[in-house]
């Protein structure tokens, strides 16, 4: 495990309680090579937030370490920068000044003319170097949430967390802001975790695609991979002969297979399997027979 | 929205005069059926009841006030600007130290739930003690009638900036929190970048009711200590029975707490923010 640039052992997180402890994950094993762009989906309620909230060091884990870069990682640190659903800028300032809050907390010794250069740039990255002056109650949700991108990828932090960054936006805002993260990601070969509810948003965007059970007891089952080729866009995405190979599998993985898998760690022995579902048509199938046979 | 302004101003013009020609066609003295004697004029008339000056009167002692307001005929003659000028000053004394002490402790109980705890009593069962009933302990403790009515002001505008200071930092919104943690701020620069904008309309919202009560409780306080200011102006008119005076200066109480309260809400608008 220790081969990837984070690596993430073990993790476990337990709500202690008087009658019965709530595991709401245990045995997350996740792998995360530089520069890969990685989803996670899953039902609500199996802890992907609470993962990416420990992960960005909001949550201590009740079991299990994060590594990044061969270092121990816990805390909350400006290497691990974190987009929120909610945006989560600070109301009283600009669009700019929330921008550069993140630099000047990154960079303290850079002078102001430096700080808004390097803070306009990302902001004109995603689209909105007409609106730096303006205050988040002046943006639009979509326009809030390239600023909350704009400063997560000012200060460039080894690890980018994003937690259902487009969930709060309608469809045509999010398609745009999609291909914008597209673009700032591979002008930066920045390191992404996203969390997202969203398949054709996770196939659109990651490497590969972590596949989460049902919780409580939830744990991370598989690795999909999605080969294929970059760049990708909204438009060609759908013609390419993997794409409902990919969908299809992981539509099934959240119908019905989710369910199936929950709470059988024992079995599996919290192991990730890698799955390639573009290679393999009908992948898995004697595994999954197996797992019936064991459920 | 222009002329609902326009209609609003008028409505109050009328309603002005109407109220200022009730209260002047009330309070005529009778015209006397035959001349007055040396006595009656000595009297203010012929009626031998005493009555409330009429607002032509009160204008008149008004304009004749206000066109000297900073002269100084002795203890007892003091013009309404220098009256008016040692209440705010007791009034600012007072609420300046208030604010000093009351921040800071209410950022300490807002961020701290044990503080919280701990010191709630102790402002539940201060708070409600009318600021006047310290007088006499203060008298005694201070010695100094001066000191006095400061330190009353500084009992009675501290409770509301404490409590909603406390309440603004103990609310911010925890994803602001967040940010301030992940961008690694350390605890001062998170009081300061974060949790002060953040709680500082709520805060001046309670520096703003601090002022209305201060500027209320002045004039009691110099009611009991006397010698300067303009609740000490009031009470020493009433004694000399010059009701236009005590008329002119209750308007005057108005109008320097209106200011003080549009001050404090330019303030508060200044901080503000859309969320």
């Amino acid at each position: 495990m220790s081969r990837h640039f984070v690596s993430i052992e073990g993790l476990s997180k337990v709500y202690p309680s008087k009658e019965q402890d709530l595991v709401v994950f245990e045995g997350a094993n996740i792998g995360i090579d530089k520069g890969e762009f990685v989803c996670i989906i899953g039902h609500s309620g199996c802890g992907k937030s609470t993962i990416l909230n420990v992960m960005a060091g909001l949550e201590t884990p009740t079991t299990g370490t994060m590594i990044m870069d061969n270092k121990e990682a816990s805390g909350p640190s400006l290497d691990r920068g974190v987009v929120f659903q909610n945006y989560s800028l600070l109301p009283w300032l600009t669009a700019l000044q929330n921008v550069s809050f993140g630099v000047k907390a990154r960079w303290p010794t850079w002078n102001k003319a430096k700080v808004e250069a390097h803070s306009s740039h990302f902001l004109e990255m995603v689209g909105l170097s007409g609106a730096l002056h303006r205050k988040p109650s002046e943006l639009s949700g979509g326009m809030c949430q390239r600023v909350s991108i704009a400063r997560a990828f000012a200060t460039s932090p080894k690890l980018l967390l994003l937690d259902e960054p487009f969930g709060a936006l309608d469809a045509l805002t999010r398609g745009v802001i999609q291909d914008e993260l597209l673009k700032i990601w591979s002008e930066t070969q920045q390191t992404v975790f996203m969390i997202t509810h969203d398949v054709d948003e996770a196939i659109l965007l990651a490497d590969r695609v972590l596949l989460m059970t049902n919780g409580p007891h939830a744990r991370v089952a598989e690795s999909v991979k999605i080969n294929i080729a970059r760049p990708r866009n909204r438009a060609n995405i759908i013609e390419d002969p993997a794409y409902y190979k990919i969908r299809n599998y992981l539509v099934n993985f959240l119908v019905k297979r989710s369910g199936q898998l929950s709470g059988s760690a024992g079995q599996v022995g919290g192991a990730t399997q890698e799955v390639d579902p573009s290679v393999e048509i009908n992948p898995k199938s004697e595994q999954s027979a197996a797992l019936k046979a064991a459920i | 929205m222009a002329s609902l302004n326009m209609k609003a101003t008028l409505l109050s013009l009328l309603l002005l005069l109407v109220g200022l020609g009730i209260w002047e066609a009330m309070n005529q003295a009778p015209a006397a059926s035959t001349g007055l004697s040396e006595y009656e004029r000595m009297m203010g008339g012929a009626d031998q009841e005493a009555r409330v000056p009429p607002p032509s009167q009160v204008f008149s002692h008004a304009w004749d006030e206000l066109s000297d307001p900073f002269y100084d005929a002795g203890p007892n003659d003091k013009g309404i600007g220098i009256q008016l000028a040692y209440s705010l000053y007791r009034v600012l004394t007072g609420y300046l130290a208030a604010a000093l002490i009351a921040i800071p402790l209410g950022f300490v109980i807002g961020m701290s739930p044990l503080m919280h705890k701990a010191l709630n009593p102790f402002i539940q069962v201060l708070r409600p003690i009318s600021p006047l009933a310290w007088m006499p302990l203060a008298l005694f403790i201070i010695r100094d009638s001066e000191g006095s009515a400061i330190f009353v002001i500084f009992i009675c505008s501290i409770w509301p900036m404490l409590i909603n200071t406390a309440f603004g930092v103990a609310n911010v919104r925890t994803d602001w929190i967040k940010v301030a943690r992940t961008h690694e701020l350390s605890p001062l620069k998170t009081a300061f970048l974060v949790i002060l904008p953040a709680a500082a309309p709520t805060i001046l919202t309670g520096m703003r009711i601090s002022i209305g009560i201060a500027w209320l409780v002045i004039v009691a306080a110099e009611m009991l200590v006397g010698g300067t200011g303009i609740g000490y102006y009031v009470w020493n008119e009433w004694n000399n029975l010059d009701l236009n005076s005590v008329i002119f200066s209750i308007l005057m109480i108005g109008l320097v707490g209106m200011l003080l309260d549009m001050t404090l809400a330019a303030v508060t608008k200044l901080v503000q923010y859309e969320d």
